[in-house]
């Protein structure tokens, strides 16, 4: 079956939308369930940890290169704790060994 | 009545400029990434105006990076649903934490505007701010980088196919390393946050490598690893108020 990509878009913009601004225009009181809370402060680490890797050395020509970007990344994210910069080291580690291999 | 957030007041003149000052060098940040994320876009077959109208609508990395990824593999449209809502799951949080930063009289408008505007960054300043938020203050912020981001995604879309291969093969990690920029920092404070992302590399490889896991798509795996590696970590270690204060993000 083929699907829609302007049905694709809407619902992913519905559901964009109503994630963000449910809180916001409803809870007017703190969460005090334990676990929910819980689980809502572990879901962001998972799912960016899970998309990562291995796709990170999937993306890459050489999987090689994406190897050292990941490492690239998690040291620079770790002592420079800056978006920006580790976006863009990333890169270059990736055109640097790229280059030679 | 509430406070008057109204552009009629000097005051909230000067949080909107403020806001879009701020809002500069991530507009800076996200043109860079969005690029990477609309060469994905574009290999998936998306155009350029579908890859643009997407990033006003959803902006947000890994949730868009879910879309392209649903789209890619023409999967059910249940499953973009539930893709979406686990890619951008924290936003839940950070909505719920900025709705106790709100005036209670703050109108349905204001809250909606203010909750579509969420992004890691956006919060991030939005939140740092003392006091009660003002929303021309993040308004300033979204003025400047949601179009920025906008305007990456459809370039990158745009020369995906133009620029030599090298190039994309270097752009396309910039999405992951913004990744790593927002998991990495809080695990350095919190050991069990840096096991948990551990714990995740390790399966999601597993899941990928192993004969019968990796016939799995890529959406359902991360929906999988997901929910069951966050209850798991709800159950044995319950977060406590202060962590969540401290995370900030």
């Amino acid at each position: 079956m083929t699907h829609s990509i302007f049905i694709y878009i809407l619902i992913a913009a519905v559901v964009s939308l109503i994630i963000r601004a449910l809180p916001t225009t409803l809870l007017r009181r703190k969460i005090t369930n334990r676990f929910i809370r819980s689980f809502l402060y572990y879901v962001p680490y998972a799912t960016l940890s899970v998309m990562t890797f291995p796709a990170i050395t999937e993306a890459t020509k050489n999987p090689a290169a994406g190897y050292a970007a990941l490492i690239v990344g998690i040291v620079v994210a770790w002592f420079r704790k800056n978006l920006f910069e580790t976006a863009v080291l990333c890169c270059l580690t990736v055109l640097v060994i790229e280059f030679f291999l | 009545m509430g406070k008057d957030y109204s552009l009629k007041l000097e005051t909230n003149r000067s949080e909107l400029v403020k806001g879009m000052r701020d809002g500069v060098p991530i507009g800076l940040g996200y043109f860079a990434v969005a690029f990477s994320l609309g060469i994905t876009a574009k290999s998936i077959g998306l155009a350029p105006v579908t890859c643009m109208i997407t990033s006003v609508l959803c902006h947000a990395s890994a949730g868009e990076y879910a879309v392209y990824t649903v789209i890619g593999e023409n999967a059910a449209y249940i499953e973009m649903a539930i893709m979406v809502l686990v890619a951008n799951a924290r936003y839940l949080l950070m909505s719920a934490a900025m709705s106790q930063r709100m005036d209670s009289s703050l109108s349905f408008f204001h809250r909606l505007l203010m909750g579509f505007g969420i992004t890691d960054e956006l919060f991030g300043i939005s939140i740092a701010r003392p006091g009660m938020l003002n929303p021309n203050y993040m308004y300033g912020g979204m003025l400047i980088s949601i179009p920025m981001w906008a305007a990456g995604s459809a370039i990158g879309c745009f020369s995906g196919g133009v620029l030599p291969e090298r190039i994309v093969s270097a752009l396309s990690v910039a999405l992951f390393g913004m990744f790593l920029a927002i998991i990495i920092p809080p695990a350095r404070g919190n050991r069990l946050i840096g096991a948990i992302i551990a714990v995740c590399f390790a399966l999601s490889f597993i899941f990928s490598k192993l004969p019968l896991l990796s016939s799995i798509s890529g959406g359902t795996k991360t929906i999988i690893l997901t929910v069951v590696i966050s209850a798991i970590a709800s159950i044995l270690f319950p977060v406590a108020d202060e962590e969540e204060k401290e995370d900030g993000r």
